[in-house]
């Protein structure tokens, strides 16, 4: 096959890179991987601005926590309260899974806000960024929703009591409050369904609607770049960052009717 | 190649999808509250859908003239049409992509809405129809001293467990007219729904469980108070002090076979005047948390059937 014999260093590179060619001539997610970690950044960039990848983090944590609970925990009224005594104390390691769940909740939300504030206070929310914003606040209120839905699944009196108090508490919005504190309740009182809704609440709707939120949130921060902090030399703006492509359209303007030659 | 056109190419200024709104608003309303008010609803929806479709649609070359040549020198549409439809008078004299297009759209959102509407009905619906009570016996007057509060605790749905214990305050005021009166309060507070206590001991000795309820009566009670945010109420339900909105929620009864029922719970604006006498100012049950009388009032028009 080869002419040239290869030595055995070249031989090991060889059978780590074929596989490696290969996945990359077929999809280009290689080059699309190093796309996304190797971009360029602002050389006086600092370590608050990694908060959000610990946010991302923490959410990861809490997905994969998350998931393996729900083997073992029982969403009704009967069962829920057992079942948790049951992983705390009888599942191997389930009190240190639960811990990290029950405890990276809170780890969670507070990077959240740590984040939002070094954006803050960095001017980073500025234009052009300002969408990327307005995705993070709705990815803290998704975040605060689930802690809120999360609160109830132990089915004690802490749990019970505080949900009754915030279903009431939404209760009282003016004009539809009624109807949401209903339906979150599944009916007039928190009752035998209220547990599964809000495990499916819980567990299903808002981590997809995260992970929604955390694509685009991550595609605006590829395309836009991380900003210097606020005591940078460097001029800002001076990049072709802002070029706009080809076919962009400004403002409400769009191409007007297409015609040939 | 032309440069893009800068102008916004915006449909003209129209009020019909403001009705097209109110429309859907009371149709969905009606969904929860009468099927007459959600025909109304769609009426409207449609009426305002057809004048909003018509006023987008007015004066494109398309829908008045398809067969006209296409406008070539002109920088911009003549009219200030949707810039969607003139664009798709190019040269073709039928426009197949433009219409297999929309097509694709229109039926693509149709399977959506088949789809779909099924689904968010099984998610919202549920919690809204078949709601109310049954009656629930809770035991033969006699076990209801005059004059003392009892505490009094039943399931209101046996199947479904402890989960749906209620607890009411049952007071017998004497007889009224010939009849027996009843004063019947529920625990929920009147302002985020924690269970109210009443301030004073109980004679736990004289427990009684008769099926899935039980009696406890108190000696001699100041009131209720609630653990949660300290409201306090007296002992007919009136707030004293503390968050809450209203007085506490009340249970109509009934009485057969010399047991006491307990129908539906009504909320309480303030009671006049104590025991047998008392006037009660009823109106229907409302959530914790928000007036029944009053301006505040005025932010709840429309209460869930519950």
């Amino acid at each position: 096959m080869a002419t040239q014999k290869l030595t055995p260093k070249e031989q090991v590179q060889e059978a780590i890179l074929y596989p490696i060619d290969w996945l990359e001539e077929r999809s280009g997610l290689v080059g699309g991987i190093k796309y996304f970690l190797f971009r360029r950044v602002p050389g006086d960039i600092n370590w608050f601005q990694t908060l959000g990848s610990a946010t991302l983090t923490a959410f990861i944590v809490q997905a994969l926590t998350g998931s393996i609970l729900a083997m073992y925990y029982k969403p009704d009224p009967q069962n829920a309260y057992s079942s948790i005594q049951h992983i705390t104390n009888d599942v191997f390691a389930g009190w240190l899974v639960r811990g990290m769940h029950r405890w990276g909740a809170s780890v969670f939300i507070i990077l959240m806000f740590m984040h939002m504030g070094r954006v803050f206070l960095f001017g980073a929310y500025k234009y052009p960024r300002e969408l990327n914003w307005i995705i993070g606040v709705l990815l803290l209120t998704m975040g605060l929703a689930e802690g809120f839905t999360g609160y109830l699944l132990p089915w004690d009196q802490t749990a019970y009591w505080a949900t009754v108090v915030g279903i009431n508490l939404n209760g009282t919005a003016p004009f539809l409050g009624p109807f949401i504190s209903q339906f979150l309740q599944g009916g007039t009182y928190i009752d035998d369904g209220t547990i599964a809704r809000f495990y499916a609440i819980h567990m299903l709707m808002i981590p997809g609607a995260i992970i929604a939120l955390i694509v685009l949130h991550l595609y605006l921060v590829i395309r836009l770049g991380v900003t210097s902090p606020p005591w940078s030399k460097e001029a800002a703006g001076t990049g072709s960052m802002l070029k706009p492509s080809r076919n962009g359209r400004r403002g409400l303007t769009r191409p007007g009717p297409r015609r040939k030659g | 190649m032309q440069p893009p056109e800068d102008h916004p190419h915006v449909p003209g200024p129209s009020l019909w999808p403001v009705g097209f709104a109110v429309g859907a608003v009371v149709l969905m309303v009606g969904i929860i509250i009468s099927w007459w008010v959600a025909g109304l609803g769609a009426v409207i929806a449609l009426a305002f859908a057809f004048l909003w479709v018509r006023d987008l649609t007015a004066g494109t070359e398309l829908t008045h003239a398809p067969d006209v040549e296409p406008e070539r020198a002109a920088d911009g549409p003549a009219a200030p049409g949707p810039a969607a439809t003139s664009a798709s008078v190019t040269e073709e004299r039928f426009p197949r992509s433009k219409f297999l297009e929309l097509s694709t759209l229109g039926l693509g959102g149709v399977i959506g809405g088949i789809v779909t509407a099924p689904a968010v009905g099984f998610m919202i619906a549920p919690a809204f129809l078949k709601q109310g009570s049954k009656d629930h016996d809770i035991g033969p007057l006699t076990d209801y001293p005059e004059g003392k509060y009892v505490v009094a605790t039943f399931m209101s749905d046996p199947a479904q467990g402890e989960v749906s214990r209620r607890t009411a305050y049952v007071r017998y005021n004497g007889p009224l007219n010939g009849l027996p009166s009843f004063t019947v309060i529920s625990n929920h507070c009147a302002h985020l729904g924690c269970p109210v206590q009443p301030n004073g001991p109980l004679e736990e000795s004289q427990k009684k469980q008769i099926r899935d309820v039980t009696l406890i009566p108190t000696v001699s009670i100041a009131g209720f108070g609630c653990p949660c945010h300290g409201g306090q109420y007296d002992t007919e339900g009136n707030r004293t002090s503390g968050p809450p909105v209203r007085a506490l929620d009340r249970y109509s009864f009934s009485i057969r076979n010399g047991h006491l029922f307990l129908g539906h719970p009504f909320s309480v604006s303030h009671v006049d005047g104590t025991g047998a006498g008392a006037k009660i100012h009823k109106w229907t049950l409302a959530f914790p948390g928000e007036p029944v009388s009053g301006l505040e009032s005025w932010l709840y028009p429309i209460q869930p059937p519950h």
